[in-house]
């Protein structure tokens, strides 16, 4: 780290450009996330977030996330947030080792508002999603290990005016998906709630619905997914993005949409 | 064997800011004033692209007068050196204070040991958020000094004629759309005021919730131009 008195100032060949983590690279790199790492496996179980997943809508895409955070067979957090805005037309949401992850985030939340402050224009939902993909594939040596991060990553895209939704690997493979995604442990349930309501010319609010409901069939499902805790009043958190920027729905809304949905399907017991 | 001549270092200071003052004289100014929205910043800039005020950070600001690649290299630095302290500690810990004193270490640094000073003069503004009124205004010069200004900041060559025109006609709470064209006219030369053309204006506005810093262009700026 440069003295606090200090600009940071460069040589035209070693100038890092626009990137804020090869600034970080040259003036401070053990601050990079991963850095520091020691060989071998964690031999200790650390906090995992579960659901995240992604849904894209006629106007928008809708991104949500169940709440708990696991470290083996406990709960590490109830409260854990999943979902978050990359810049003011896009967010990303993490399933995985939820201390790299959120350092992830935070790295790439100042990776992009960094290239338009230094360049004087916002990247291309694309180039975001590409930005992404090479943090994720930067933290596979720490994904070997059981550290792995898998976010997804979805956006308006300003040019084509339309929600895009871009999934990942651990080795950074980056996936751009038609409708939907859906990432963590419980995503196979929700992907398949998802896959049977899906339909091109849903409504915000039923997209919505569809995204809550399928966090719900994952916890039904999964332990390591946190269904509606009814006594804590604990929700999904959930976002929109659409031509006016992300929208974090606040916690009162979701709260009132879950309950809905509660008293109908969930009722009858039909499911055991 | 050659001999350097001597030049006494009062004289070797005199030089240097007076070819900075030169270099900085020949630009256009920039006002930068404290409004009920937050601070309005305010320059005579024909360019529409290459620009002397930029966003820093969450509620900091960044303006300009002078030699464009010294400031704009400047600004770039400031913005790194943000940025990696909010990453390093929190957003909030960022401060254009702090930011200032960065500046001002180098300007000084560079105006006496480097061949030649810095020919920039710079604006770092800050703004509280709603129900804070705090604002701050530092204004550094080409060599090192640092003015912590009150109300409304002047840069650039004109800055006495356009700093006694404020003096006589700034008020306290204005407006925005007073504000700017207040801005507007003690720019523009022998009371004619600058044409939207001719404008480069962006606004620290306290009601924002994070990113303070917004761009006043195209039809707001004409808007509020021709507002009564």
């Amino acid at each position: 780290m440069p003295e606090p008195s200090s600009l940071p100032l460069f040589a035209p060949h070693t100038d890092p450009g626009p990137s804020f983590s090869e600034l970080l690279r040259q003036v401070s790199p053990h601050q990079l996330p991963g850095a520091g790492a020691a060989a071998g496996t964690a031999p200790f179980e650390v906090p995992h977030g579960t659901t995240v997943v992604a849904i894209r809508y006629a106007d928008g895409v809708v991104m949500a996330g169940d709440r708990r955070a696991t470290a083996g067979y406990s709960i590490a957090n109830r409260r854990i947030d999943k979902v978050f805005a990359a810049d003011d037309f896009s967010g990303v949401a993490i399933a995985g080792a939820a201390g790299p992850a959120i350092e992830m985030v935070k790295l790439f939340q100042t990776q992009l508002e960094h290239y338009e402050k230094v360049q004087g224009e916002v990247l291309s939902l694309e180039g975001k999603a590409n930005q992404l993909g090479m943090m994720v594939r930067g933290n596979l040596p720490a994904a070997m290990q059981g550290l792995a991060v898998v976010p997804l990553f979805a956006g308006y895209d300003q040019h084509r005016q339309r929600g895009r939704v871009f999934s990942y690997d651990i080795t950074g493979g980056r996936y751009e998906e038609q409708d939907y995604q859906g990432q963590g442990s419980g995503s196979v349930h929700a992907r398949n709630w998802i896959k049977a309501n899906w339909t091109e010319s849903m409504s915000l609010d039923d997209t919505i619905a569809v995204a809550i409901r399928a966090l719900f069939a994952a916890a039904d499902e999964d332990v390591a997914t946190g269904g509606p805790d009814l006594v804590r009043g604990i929700f999904p958190l959930v976002a929109a993005i659409d031509a006016d920027g992300f929208r974090a729905l606040d916690e009162a809304d979701v709260e009132a949409r879950s309950r809905a949905l509660l008293d109908g399907r969930e009722r009858g017991g039909a499911e055991q | 064997m050659n001999m350097p001549f001597y030049v006494s270092p009062e004289q070797v200071m005199k030089d240097r800011a007076d070819y900075a003052r030169k270099g900085i004289a020949r630009g256009r100014s920039l006002v930068a004033l404290e409004c009920a929205a937050g601070v309005l910043i305010v320059a005579d800039n024909g360019s529409r692209t290459l620009s002397k005020i930029s966003e820093i950070y969450d509620r900091v600001a960044f303006a300009a007068v002078g030699k464009y690649n010294e400031f704009q290299m400047l600004r770039v630095a400031g913005v790194r050196h943000a940025d990696l302290k909010g990453y390093s500690y929190s957003r909030e810990d960022v401060s254009a204070k702090e930011l200032a004193n960065a500046y001002a270490q180098t300007l000084g640094q560079v105006f006496t040991h480097e061949m030649k000073p810095y020919e920039v003069e710079l604006l770092v503004a800050e703004v509280g958020r709603t129900g804070d009124d705090h604002a701050e205004m530092y204004h550094l010069f080409y060599d090192g000094v640092v003015m912590d200004e009150r109300r409304f900041a002047v840069l650039g060559g004109q800055s006495e004629q356009i700093t006694e025109a404020l003096e006589s006609q700034f008020t306290d709470g204005m407006e925005l759309g007073d504000a700017l064209k207040l801005g507007a006219r003690v720019l523009g030369a022998d009371g004619a005021s600058l044409g939207a053309e001719h404008l480069e204006v962006a606004l620290l506005e306290r009601a924002r919730p994070r990113r303070a810093f917004r761009r006043i262009k195209n039809a707001e700026l004409t808007g509020l131009l021709d507002s009564k």
